[in-house]
């Protein structure tokens, strides 16, 4: 990535090793879920997580870090690190994606963000800081080391989201 | 209420960009449906007839009763894909109704016009479209497509024209990066292609949208020979469901399009997962579909 740090992809617990921190991005949270099965990922990362290993999950991402998914499969599985209660596609199909300015507490100007067949918060935790909003919904928030959103800081070239997190760890 | 905008370009690739790495499965039932799901599909292709069926079938072939993809959208949590013919523009108004995730133009499907494909700008809903070569691929970006994908020879099983259509999209990329800029209008010309784009591509040396492979894959191997010659994803169609045993067919092929680098695990997910389709050779194969779209 452009911040002079090194991201490489973790598919196999062997890469797992010597990484400070994790980036659950968006895809699809069952494909996801599927995978950290087969790929023998799920406990490791479960134990580096349980250590404090700092995570920034988005959109599916964020699925997978929730407490509680609604509108989910019922196999699906995350790892529940941040008190929340998301709705899986709750802002509908493709044709309701859209793209939006929003006000993100600690940055100077707004954040430009994309929404895909997004997770909707419905629920989050008296131990969660949100950190922006879109019509009152949050859409970024953080509990500790863990940090999610339900658009697509990825998506984007702008990196204030990633550094942010970075600073966070 | 704050200001949204819906239907953008960005907003239209970034569901793209969300199937990359992963596996598009061709179905047509709600069982099949959610096999793919349960096997880990990023998304379902909705259709009455897988084109292998098509193939033997003859006649025209066209898009897909709404009331089944509406049975498949019931059952299914991931995006739905649908067809509609090259340059039927009011089947894809009909399929946008229904609220599919992504529209395939697809030479599948028998053209309904010859000249000209759907003007895809005009859409929310975004649209994937078939390409042979590089040339086709900007020309249906330019027409709007928020996805590329290679023909291949869709419902034959033999994945040889996937590999020369990814072969000379991503060849003619590699050579247009070398080019200089005297020489970009030349490739301009020579691909019927906008030269903006052309000099997009001198720049980035890749498309400006997602490039998936489809189009014969049949194997866990085939899929992950897509990848490893620069697929973002694969569309696999009649290859799971006119094999011996779908369910661990998709499996396979998903964790070979994940882990398509490391032949361990090739090996491992290729065993044991019942026999392929039986295929067809390309000289065996009279009608081409690739040669459909302009």
């Amino acid at each position: 990535m452009a911040l002079s740090i090194d991201a490489p992809l973790v598919k196999t617990p062997e890469q797992l090793v010597g990484i400070d921190a994790l980036i659950l991005p968006g895809g699809e949270s069952t494909t996801m879920s599927m995978l950290l099965d087969t790929s023998g990922l799920r406990d490791p990362i479960g134990e580096r997580l349980a250590d404090g290993m700092g995570v920034f999950g988005t959109c599916a991402g964020m699925i997978l870090c929730a407490t509680e998914v609604l509108d989910g499969r019922p196999d699906q599985r995350g790892f529940s690190l941040i008190d929340m209660t998301v709705r899986r596609n709750g802002y509908g199909r493709q044709l309701d994606s859209f793209e939006t300015d929003l006000s993100v507490d600690g940055l100077a100007d707004d954040f430009h963000a994309v929404f895909i067949r997004a997770p909707y918060v419905e629920r989050v935790g008296p131990d969660v800081e949100v950190i922006a909003v879109h019509d009152g919904i949050p859409v970024l928030a953080r509990s500790g080391r863990c940090t999610v959103a339900s658009f697509h800081p990825e998506l984007t070239d702008d990196t204030r989201l990633h550094e942010a997190f970075i600073a966070s760890l | 209420m704050s200001f949204e905008s819906t239907g953008t370009f960005p907003v239209k690739r970034g569901l793209a960009e969300m199937m990359k790495g992963g596996v598009i499965m061709d179905v047509v039932n709600p069982e099949q449906a959610k096999i793919a799901e349960d096997a880990g599909a990023v998304a379902v292709m909705a259709l009455e007839r897988v084109p292998a069926d098509i193939r033997r079938d003859g006649g025209v072939a066209r898009m897909s009763d709404p009331e089944m993809i509406i049975g498949i959208q019931e059952v299914c949590s991931i995006p739905v894909m649908a067809k509609a013919r090259i340059g039927h523009f009011v089947e894809a108004q009909i399929l946008q109704s229904l609220g599919v995730d992504f529209i395939d133009e697809s030479e599948v499907l028998t053209p309904a016009d010859e000249a000209y494909h759907i003007d895809k700008m005009a859409f929310d809903v975004p649209f994937v479209c078939g390409a042979t070569n590089l040339g086709e691929a900007l020309r249906r970006i330019s027409e709007g497509a928020a996805m590329i994908r290679s023909k291949g020879e869709a419902g034959t099983g033999n994945v040889v024209e996937a590999v020369r259509h990814l072969r000379s999209i991503i060849g003619d990329m590699k050579r247009i990066t070398q080019a200089d800029e005297a020489e970009l209008f030349g490739w301009a010309k020579q691909l019927q292609a906008p030269l903006s784009l052309i000099q997009e591509i001198a720049k980035t040396g890749t498309l400006p949208v997602p490039l998936f492979c489809a189009g014969g894959l049949a194997t866990p191997a085939d899929a992950a020979l897509a990848m490893q010659l620069g697929a973002d994803a694969v569309f696999v169609g009649s290859g799971i469901f006119k094999s011996d045993n779908p369910s661990p067919r998709a499996k396979a092929i998903v964790e070979a399009t994940t882990h398509y680098m490391d032949a361990d695990i090739l090996a491992k997910v290729s065993r044991n997962i019942g026999a392929p389709m039986t295929g067809i050779g390309m000289d065996e194969n009279s009608v081409k579909y690739a040669e459909r779209g302009w």
